[in-house]
């Protein structure tokens, strides 16, 4: 690992070998303090949350001041809420990263517009939750519901998808494209012939990714979506709807009296859900990898 | 002898300023085999890729006078650019399969076109297969991927791509620069079959090759073609002194 | 016949894609249209010298706001002195010392962390973080604007941590090799050439990490204390504060549309989405990457 030089006076050498050796072990120490409690909180909750988890649990209706029963509702609701944000970001992103990879000129326009992304990306959640209020749940008059929230949700990840989906594209081969369009294709024959195809790992990888993120989002929903407590399931996209992470912000500081247990479970049922995301998208990615002839 | 190809005062410019033409003339004979030499960076690659059009895919920046194929001008904005690329075929320096099978190479020309017949497909790829030389070896496995196959393999593949479109012209550049002598010699002896029926336009990985295969041979120096005439003539009594020094080895 | 619908599909489609690669303009202007339509009216509704004082009280009218922004820059100072030294050094770690294995290992840990949803990190902030610190700091609460900086520091590292290691990870070989040449040991390496040579990167990291930090709502509406005071001096970190976006998200569920309280709740988030702008628009100039897309191949 390190490169010792042959010449020269051999205690600054020493000196210097040792200075670097203390150097190294701080450096560790402070990388594995920081990535330690990663792995210390996953270890607790699932610790404290896995006894809590029952079929029931998952499966039944909040009862009594949601203080005992299941959390069915807030979990139908956050899929619902990430069906809806993947309907609107999906085709909408990954078209954008087309037309910025294989479109776009290099122009003043085009800056703009990834000027335009790196903002959408730092956009604060809490500031997307009012300009969804303003637009969809007013302006539009779509109400408190799914349909709201789903669109703001979908605009907040736009970015994670576009950015991700650019780069999958762009890491097919330019030739690709040339021996395609010099055979007779256009750009569109060639793109959905060779370049999609080419890059479907890639842009996957992107989408769990930035699915992941809109699923555990709470302040874009606060206003536009999201229900303190409902005692049925959604029936339309115009409804109101529980979601998981709403719902543990309100087990855990709006409802006195909540059992630890409940609260724990749903904190569970929350990460392994992003667990899973992560790993199938770590899947996705070594598949991109693995997948490259070329 | 018929001029397929006509070449009036063209120039090409890049956005970076490299590898230009300037002022190039030449008219190029139907159903033979036209060798553009001279060394790297004087424009044959360039020149190559105007009669399929695809410089359209560079930082063009300007592009000036005329080229006529069959007394079409294909510089002509409202001309179908696709159509003149299925006449039009051509082979690059690297073997560049598609990321798609040794079938699906081939087909994807005609199926790119509309050919949805299924034995119409599967003829067209024999034939283009056969017409390259690689059908026999390739026969047993035309379902896997075309990187199971070696440079030279890969290589005849792509002639056979564009063969299969039924090209009139073939526009090859350099394409034995990867590969080994024995898988040359095949692609030289494909060539010379295949000047019967086509217009080929080379660009050789040396001056030898051109000197085996070419009828015609064009001399580019530094974006300007220098000389033009049959391979005898510019191998024995070659007009310009830059063709004589290059031919003779001077520089290059 | 085929071949005119579909080339009538093909334009449909290219069409389709140019819109959509406009639309990050439309919604960032969209954005931009509500904030001001709906914020700008507290100038009018609230005194300008009201708005910004020293008092949130809504229910007596009282939205001096400058509490709340104070608030939010001492939990973004206090996170920023947590996550970028342990950030940067982790990202170096990662990139330049740990073995192949362990990187492989720490790389998805640090994305989980940037996975982890806010509500989640609240919630271990009132259950663990807050308790521990009553207790070692014999604090009145452990909910503070400090809870709030640790945790939040948390929510910055994954993202100083990877865009940093790239930053890294794409300094070329030949400047640690010229520096090994030179008999300087890796340590020396790692601190006179890699990290210079890769600043702009790692500071655009450490730029986008606290723009993240300030712009973050659910953890520190959870565990900052909700309380909208000056902080009066340094100790102010170690007390219940409240920033402007738990500000927001607390209120604006209870407000009336269209009240001076609903506006300034707006002219709140005009204040953030204007401040995380300026943080973009300075780091896209400082990494303004040039990525050519037409460079001509297959020479």
């Amino acid at each position: 690992m390190t490169k010792i030089p042959a010449s020269g006076n051999a205690s600054p050498v020493l000196k210097q070998l040792i200075f670097q050796q203390i150097g190294f072990s701080v450096v560790t120490a402070l990388a594995i303090l920081t990535v330690l409690p990663i792995i210390a909180v996953l270890v607790y909750i699932i610790y404290l949350g896995a006894p809590a988890i029952s079929w029931e649990f998952l499966t039944a209706m909040p009862q009594n001041g949601m203080r005992s029963g299941g959390i069915w509702p807030a979990i139908v609701g956050t899929f619902y809420l990430t069906l809806g944000t993947a309907i609107f970001s999906v085709p909408l992103g990954v078209a954008s990263a087309i037309y910025l990879s294989e479109y776009a000129p290099e122009n003043r326009l085009t800056r703009l517009i990834r000027l335009a992304i790196i903002n959408l990306a730092g956009v604060p959640s809490v500031v997307y939750g009012l300009f969804g209020l303003g637009l969809f749940v007013i302006f539009l008059n779509f109400g408190t519901s799914i349909l709201s929230a789903s669109l703001t949700l979908s605009i907040m990840t736009l970015p994670v998808i576009i950015s991700t989906t650019e780069e999958a594209l762009r890491a097919v081969p330019q030739s690709f494209r040339v021996v395609s369009v010099s055979l007779g294709a256009t750009k569109w024959q060639t793109i959905r012939r060779i370049v999609l195809p080419q890059s479907t790992a890639g842009i996957l990888t992107g989408v769990v990714l930035g699915l992941e993120r809109a699923a555990g989002e709470t302040a874009p929903i606060l206003f536009t979506g999201a229900a303190f407590f409902l005692p049925r399931l959604p029936n339309s996209p115009l409804d109101a709807t529980m979601a998981l992470p709403y719902h543990l912000f309100v087990i855990s500081t709006q409802v006195p009296g909540m059992p630890i247990q409940i609260q724990y479970g749903t904190v569970l049922v929350l990460v392994a859900f992003v667990v899973l995301m992560n790993i199938i998208a770590t899947i996705l990615r070594s598949r991109a990898r693995a997948r490259r002839s070329w | 002898m018929t001029d397929k190809i006509i070449v009036e005062n063209f120039s090409l410019t890049y956005s970076d300023g490299t590898e230009s033409l300037f002022d190039v003339d030449i008219h190029i004979p139907g159903n033979k085999i036209t060798a553009l030499i001279g060394p790297a960076g004087g424009g044959k690659s360039t020149f190559l890729r105007i009669f399929n059009r695809l410089n359209d895919l560079a930082d063009v920046r300007e592009v000036r006078g005329n080229v006529l194929i069959d007394d079409v001008d294909i510089l002509d904005p409202e001309l179908d650019v696709i159509a003149l690329r299925r006449k039009i075929g051509i082979v690059f320096s690297r073997p560049l399969p598609l990321p798609l099978t040794i079938y699906q190479n081939v087909s994807y020309g005609l199926e790119i076109a509309g050919e949805r017949n299924k034995n119409k497909l599967n003829a067209g790829v024999e034939h283009a297969l056969q017409m390259a030389e690689l059908w026999e070896e390739v026969k047993g496995r035309l379902f896997d991927s075309a990187y199971s196959l070696s440079g030279g393999q890969q290589q005849r593949l792509c002639l056979a791509r564009t063969l299969a479109l039924e090209p009139e012209i073939i526009l090859l550049d350099e394409p034995t620069s990867a590969l080994d002598p024995v898988a040359t010699a095949k692609i030289e002896s494909s060539l010379s079959e295949l000047k019967n029926q086509y217009t080929i336009i080379i660009a050789p990985h040396n001056t030898q090759q051109a000197g085996r295969i070419a009828d015609y041979v064009a001399f580019f120096l530094q974006g300007r073609m220098i000389e033009f005439s049959s391979v005898e003539n510019i191998f024995t009594r070659p007009v310009d002194e830059r063709t004589q020094d290059y031919i003779s080895g001077k520089f290059g | 016949m085929a071949a005119k619908s579909q080339k009538i599909t093909g334009a449909l489609i290219t069409k389709g894609i140019q819109f959509s690669g406009f639309s990050s303009i439309l919604f960032v202007l969209l954005i931009m249209f509500f904030l001001f339509y709906q914020g700008i009216p507290a100038l009018f509704d609230v005194p300008l010298g009201d708005l910004f004082s020293q008092r949130w009280y809504p229910i007596e009218s009282l939205y001096g706001i400058v509490p709340l922004i104070l608030g939010s820059l001492i939990v973004t100072l206090g996170a920023s002195l947590i996550a970028v030294p342990f950030g940067v050094i982790t990202a170096i770690y990662i990139a330049e010392i740990a073995p192949r294995w362990l990187a492989e290992i720490m790389k998805p840990l640090v994305e989980l962390l940037a996975g982890l949803p806010s509500v989640v990190l609240g919630f271990l902030g009132i259950l663990i973080v807050s308790p521990f610190l009553r207790d070692v700091l014999n604090l009145p609460t452990g909910l503070t604007a400090f809870t709030g900086s640790l945790l939040l520091g948390g929510i910055a590292i994954p993202t100083i941590v990877s865009i940093s290691e790239d930053a890294l990870k794409n300094v070329p070989v030949s400047y640690r090799q010229g520096s090994y040449a030179l008999g300087v040991t890796q340590w020396q390496t790692i601190w006179s050439v890699t990290v210079p040579a890769a600043r702009r990167g790692i500071l655009t990291a450490i730029m986008l990490g606290l723009g993240r930090t300030i712009g973050e709502t659910m953890t520190v509406m959870m565990v900052t204390g909700n309380a909208p005071v000056m902080p009066a001096s340094f100790m102010a970190l170690f007390m219940p504060i409240r920033t402007m976006t738990a500000t927001i998200a607390s209120e604006m569920g209870e407000v009336a549309g269209g009240s001076p309280h609903y506006h300034v709740l707006f002219f709140i988030g005009l204040i953030l989405f204007l401040f995380t702008l300026a943080v973009n628009i300075v780091v896209s100039r400082i990494s303004t990457q040039q990525l050519k897309r037409s460079e001509r191949i297959l020479s």
